[in-house]
């Protein structure tokens, strides 16, 4: 857009040379207010995301006391360490599987949605299926939290009607884990529901007509009509989703604070505990930069993918 | 004769297939409701309860007898005890501070920088837009150790305005891109008809390009205002007193003393604390689809 507008001008510049300065003069004048206008961002960005992120980079090669430099100690360390190994299996393990969850119960949910009439009755149903994505995380998780309490617990009540013992929901590794990825999935399922339902309304009604007409059925026109038609949100709502979800600090913090045995820290509460709370700024900071190159390695193939589809359709 | 009847039995299949088509829409239509109803009641579970904890009174909730399903003696005590507490009131005030602040200022940075990467453009704007996108993929878990060690050299440890100097870094990459959309779809002679009429690029932004793009800039303030109200890390890390905290750590650090959960209170905050954005996205809840969703089909 900006190339766009600029070589008219400049084209006119090499016609007639007095008028010439002026308007070069006037796209001069254009860029610098434009870069002006821009300043502001470009101060924040420069201030508090690049500038952090290359001294996040030399801080992780420090010392605990901050006064040497150790190059990759910190690194080496965190992979040598078993808890470090149980965080990026459970971060992995927590993002993946609440992502695919959410994407699958979005789909469905989206679906449904798409079933009833729309108009204020399906407004109101997502109202109501909103909820969960409206409330902050981390107050919800506080309901989680007391939901899932040892010695009174809700749920626990609910089995015990129907003569279960009692689940020790937040005391023992794996149930915590699922608690956890539970808690994510109620929260993020409402965001692949209204990302699908925009995507689902955006396909035209003739492309279902004329899958009908060719004698597709249901599954048929999911898999070769809905399906390709939403490939890129598709991409682009599980990116999101997926650095959110690997990012996570609200729910795991809350619930389990990384306990127990720390098979449910992931990255950013091991950052916070070894970190903030026990003062290792460097080894926090190496922590949470091994976050970076997972997410950076899952946004390029994604946007790779959803920017040659976007030409494929353009062209 | 044969042939009318012929026609009768065709048009009467026709009719019965036709009516199990009918039929099977409605099924369809049924099956549809039953199912977002029972979705809508597990999601719903959690709120439910919370409501249902904040009306006990804390003798009922220790008492721990019966269901804790329901109330037994409803009581607006929790509510009561929060309203008239100065740390909470302390909260309340210092999350609205922020998020107001964190709102006004996210939104002159992202319409400024939006206008002028959408419609003017300098060298290098394009990498710049590109780069915009790339910040918003980038989350606060990643920068927030570095990120303590530079509010401390600034002496804002311990401080709300930290927030409101960072949030903004959260808020501001998303709601440009959302504008930066927005603006893009007006027409190019809207502000080419303006420049003739000799109107300033100031003039452009506030006469045009606001009022025709209100619903991406209501889109792109509801986006900060959840980012600033409900954020729990950045908080959590660096505030510590309680004169300084914003809702979110304030309600965890508060009424939760050692062992003691005074539950029933925790849940009557967490209700008042998620009320400014209930009532938002009650009633704006349709802008901010719209927006989150253009913004995502643009990506």
């Amino acid at each position: 857009m900006a190339d766009g507008s600029s070589v008219p001008a400049g084209m006119i510049a090499s016609n007639g040379p007095p008028r010439a300065s002026t308007m070069k003069g006037v796209a001069r004048r254009k860029s610098t207010v434009a870069f002006l206008l821009c300043l502001p961002l470009i101060l924040l960005i420069a201030g508090f995301v690049v500038y952090p992120a290359f001294y996040a980079l030399w801080l992780s090669m420090l010392n605990k006391k901050m006064t040497a430099f150790v190059g990759l100690g910190n690194f080496a360390f965190l992979l040598k360490r078993h808890t470090f190994q149980l965080v990026i299996f459970q971060s992995c393990l927590f993002a993946v599987t609440a992502v695919v969850a959410k994407a699958i119960l979005g789909f469905i949910l989206a679906h449904l949605m798409h079933n009833i009439p729309s108009g204020t009755n399906q407004k109101i149903w997502r109202g109501l299926l909103l909820v969960p994505w409206v409330i902050p995380l981390a107050l919800s998780t506080l309901t989680w939290w007391w939901m899932f309490d040892p010695s009174y617990s809700a749920f626990n009540w609910i089995l015990n009607q129907f003569g279960l013992a009692n689940v020790p929901w937040l005391g023992v590794g794996w149930i915590a884990r699922l608690c956890t990825i539970a808690v994510n999935v109620w929260f993020g399922t409402p965001f692949f529901m209204i990302m699908y339902l925009a995507a689902l309304k955006s396909v035209p009604e003739q492309l279902y007509e004329a899958a009908s007409i060719d004698g597709a059925n249901a599954l048929q026109k999911l898999f070769f009509v809905t399906l390709p038609m939403m490939r890129n949100i598709i991409a682009i709502t599980v990116l999101f989703s997926l650095i959110v979800t690997f990012a996570d600090f609200d729910i795991v913090r809350i619930l389990t604070a990384g306990g127990p045995q720390d098979m449910t820290h992931v990255f950013a509460t091991y950052a916070f505990q070894i970190g903030i709370q026990s003062g290792d700024i460097p080894l926090g900071a190496a922590d949470s930069l091994f976050m970076f190159p997972i997410l950076a390695f899952a946004a390029f193939f994604v946007l790779r993918g959803v920017t040659q589809r976007s030409k494929d359709i353009a062209a | 004769m044969s042939a009318t009847t012929m026609n009768s039995g065709a048009s009467e299949r026709a009719a019965g297939r036709k009516n199990s088509l009918h039929r099977q829409r409605l099924w369809a239509l049924w099956g549809s409701y039953v199912a977002l109803a029972v979705f809508a009641v597990v999601f719903l579970v959690p709120p439910f309860y919370t409501v249902v904890t904040s009306l006990k009174s804390s003798a009922e909730i220790s008492a721990q007898v019966g269901s804790p399903w329901i109330v037994k003696n409803p009581t607006l005590e929790n509510f009561w005890y929060l309203l008239t507490y100065p740390n909470f009131q302390t909260y309340y005030l210092n999350s609205v501070m922020v998020t107001v602040l964190t709102v006004a200022f996210s939104m002159i940075i992202s319409v400024l920088a939006a206008f002028s990467l959408s419609r003017m453009g300098f060298w290098g704007s394009q990498l710049l837009s590109t780069g915009v996108f790339l910040t918003y993929l980038i989350p606060p878990s990643l920068l927030f150790i570095p990120l303590f060690q530079i509010v401390g050299s600034i002496g804002l440890i311990n401080s709300v305005w930290s927030l409101v100097l960072l949030y903004p870094t959260l808020a501001v990459p998303f709601c440009t891109w959302i504008m930066i959309g927005y603006f893009s779809s007006i027409p190019k002679e809207l502000d080419e008809a303006a420049l003739i009429d000799g109107a300033s690029y100031l003039q452009i932004l506030t006469k045009i390009f606001i009022p025709v793009a209100m619903p991406g800039i209501i889109a792109a303030t509801i986006f900060a205002f959840t980012v600033a109200w409900g954020a729990f890390l950045y908080p959590l890390a660096y505030l510590y007193t309680s004169n300084q905290m914003v809702l979110t750590v304030g309600i965890i650090s508060d009424l939760i003393r050692g062992d003691v959960f005074q539950w029933g209170k925790i849940m009557a905050a967490c209700l008042l604390a998620s009320l400014p954005p209930i009532v938002i996205y009650a009633f704006l809840m349709d802008y901010y689809v719209a927006g989150l969703t253009a913004g995502a089909t643009k990506g």
